[in-house]
């Protein structure tokens, strides 16, 4: 290889503007969790009657106990913060190809009532008070579509 | 019972941040005539391949396919595995039940990744649930920032242990040529000064608190092959091959919210089951040297809990005791690990084809023991918290 070829410039093509959307099934159990809040701003989850784990959202069989589940429980719109973050870099959201607006709070919540956490936004105006324990409620979107985004964020509370 | 099995060659590639100079098939075979080499054998030798990378994040799939020529595939038998971060660990797993079944005799693992064609955290985000998990996931680094928020809080650990991780393994990555990270800068500083410098300077930015630019894995260009070969040749091969001594995966949950943040079961219960395998019982004393799969620095306290090198909250006086530096007694990623090089495909393959070179005593300025190793552990990790493990040893097992 001369001295020459090594310098040549290395170039690479770009993918453009191309998109591809998608369209994925929420379920049976899933859309019903979904329309609960979209039409009475509730939280629904579903129980095991083996283990008695209540998860939310809801889903059909129980992981530990592989049986499946009928049983739904409402669960509050309050809960705790299992574990958290404030989100400070930049990142295209894949399902929307927007940026995401940062810092953004996120945190799993354990809602008073389920076994399981639900990851969502929370409202990061004091940074300070988003820790792990924390007590936080639901704030849900005038306009609802039925989509996990009808949930505007969690707001902290005490 | 199957087949015993050993590694008896590795190759990867100069894992860099970006190599325009090549695509995706040159980029493999690099790594590929490299383990050839290493095994002094050719390609017509191979009898199976496995190959992995996460297809989604070059945008191009069936990489079994299109890969080919590089892989040295051209009509062979070929499996394509697609794990997120255990892609490497999960060939290798492969490429080891391959031969263990008494089917194939010599079988090639490729793992290999360019991230830099790709907007990693977007690819990443696309690997969680559409439905319940997106768009707030912030990908890797979200994820792993609220796994570090629930193990301070328990143990009161604080910003300076997770910068103590990260400097072992960046001064660990100094002896590795083919790492991507190399801060020479470190090198004319006491441990504690860099630490302290880590934790309070503006540069080193806050990504998702308490996870810094330095608590975080790069993203990297690279491959890496490792071939496996029965017990019928092995030592004919490679005069001191790495045996395969027991290999274990795990899985638990599909959604993140499910996950018990308390503790890495996924890991704890492979660990425990390969440990269970080879009879040991002192994890600490018996294993000498890993090649642990920690994407972020706080994993590397955490999760050796979850292996069972130490008790619950005793990682960090573990790692800040020295332990697990290059002449500690339970020498952890001697090649700069994951936090140094990370081509997402290849990454975990990288930890077994290390781990193999430590038990072979062919890892160079990165040799721990004086090359006397007789049990290298190695990990692989995913996001939703599965885990593979694979223990090496220089025995050949009963």
């Amino acid at each position: 290889m001369t001295q020459n070829s090594e310098q040549q410039e290395l170039l690479t093509v770009n993918s453009g503007e191309a998109f591809q959307p998608f369209n994925w099934s929420v379920g049976k159990y899933g859309s019903k969790f979904l329309a609960e809040i979209r039409d009475n701003q509730r939280f629904i989850g579903i129980k095991c009657s083996k283990c008695g784990r209540v998860y939310v959202p809801p889903r059909k069989i129980c992981g530990r106990c592989y049986v499946e589940m009928d049983e739904f429980v409402p669960v509050s719109t309050e809960g705790e913060i299992g574990v958290c973050a404030i989100i400070q870099f930049g990142f295209i959201d894949p399902s929307t190809g927007h940026q995401e607006p940062v810092p953004y709070g996120y945190a799993f919540i354990k809602l008073d009532g389920a076994d399981t956490y639900l990851p969502y936004y929370i409202d990061s105006t004091d940074p300070e008070k988003v820790k792990v324990g924390a007590r936080v409620k639901a704030v849900f979107e005038e306009k609802r579509s039925g989509t996990m985004l009808d949930i505007k964020h969690f707001v902290l509370i005490d | 019972m199957g087949k015993r099995v050993a590694i008896v060659g590795f190759g990867q590639t100069y894992q860099r941040s970006s190599r325009k100079d090549v695509n995706g098939p040159e980029l493999i075979n690099e790594a590929v005539r490299t383990a050839l080499e290493d095994a002094g054998l050719t390609i017509k030798d191979i009898d199976a391949i496995v190959i992995g990378n996460m297809d989604h994040f070059e945008g191009v799939n069936y990489v079994d396919s299109w890969s080919v020529e590089g892989s040295g595939g051209v009509m062979k038998p070929i499996f394509k595995l697609t794990t997120g971060g255990t892609t490497g660990s999960t060939v290798a797993m492969a490429g080891y039940y391959h031969v263990a079944s008494g089917i194939f005799d010599r079988v090639l693992a490729i793992g290999w990744e360019k991230n830099s064609e790709s907007d990693t955290t977007g690819a990443i985000v696309t690997a969680f649930n559409p439905v319940w998990e997106r768009p707030r996931f912030g990908g890797a680094i979200a994820g792993l920032a609220v796994e570090a928020s629930k193990y301070m809080h328990n143990y009161n650990v604080t910003e300076r242990d997770g910068a103590r991780v990260a400097v072992r393994e960046r001064l660990h990555a100094l002896n590795n040529p083919y790492s991507h990270l190399h801060q020479e800068w470190m090198k004319s500083m006491e441990i504690e000064q860099i630490v302290d410098l880590l934790v309070s300077s503006e540069e080193n930015q806050m990504l998702a608190y308490p996870l810094r630019m330095s608590d975080m894995c790069p993203r990297t260009d690279g491959a890496a092959a490792v071939i496996f070969a029965s017990e019928d040749i092995a030592e004919k091969i490679a005069p001191r091959p790495a045996w395969v001594v027991s290999t274990h995966n795990r899985h638990n949950y599909s959604l993140l919210g499910d996950i018990d943040w308390d503790n890495n079961d996924t890991l704890e219960g492979a660990s425990k089951a390969v440990f269970k395998d080879a009879g040991i019982k002192e994890p600490l004393k018996e294993i000498d040297v890993c090649e642990l799969y920690l994407p972020y620095s706080y994993a590397g306290l955490k999760w050796m809990e979850s292996i069972g090198f130490c008790g619950p909250g005793e990682g960090p006086k573990l790692v800040w005791d020295g332990v697990t530096d290059m002449d500690g007694e339970l020498p952890v990623n001697p090649s700069g690990g994951v936090m140094s090089s990370n081509p997402i495909g290849a990454t975990a393959l990288l930890r077994v084809g290390e781990g193999a070179l430590q038990v072979m005593g062919k890892a160079k300025d990165r040799q721990v023991k004086g090359g006397d190793v007789n049990y290298a552990f190695t990990t692989g990790f995913g996001g939703c918290n599965w885990a593979d493990v694979m223990l090496l040893g220089k025995k050949k097992p009963s």
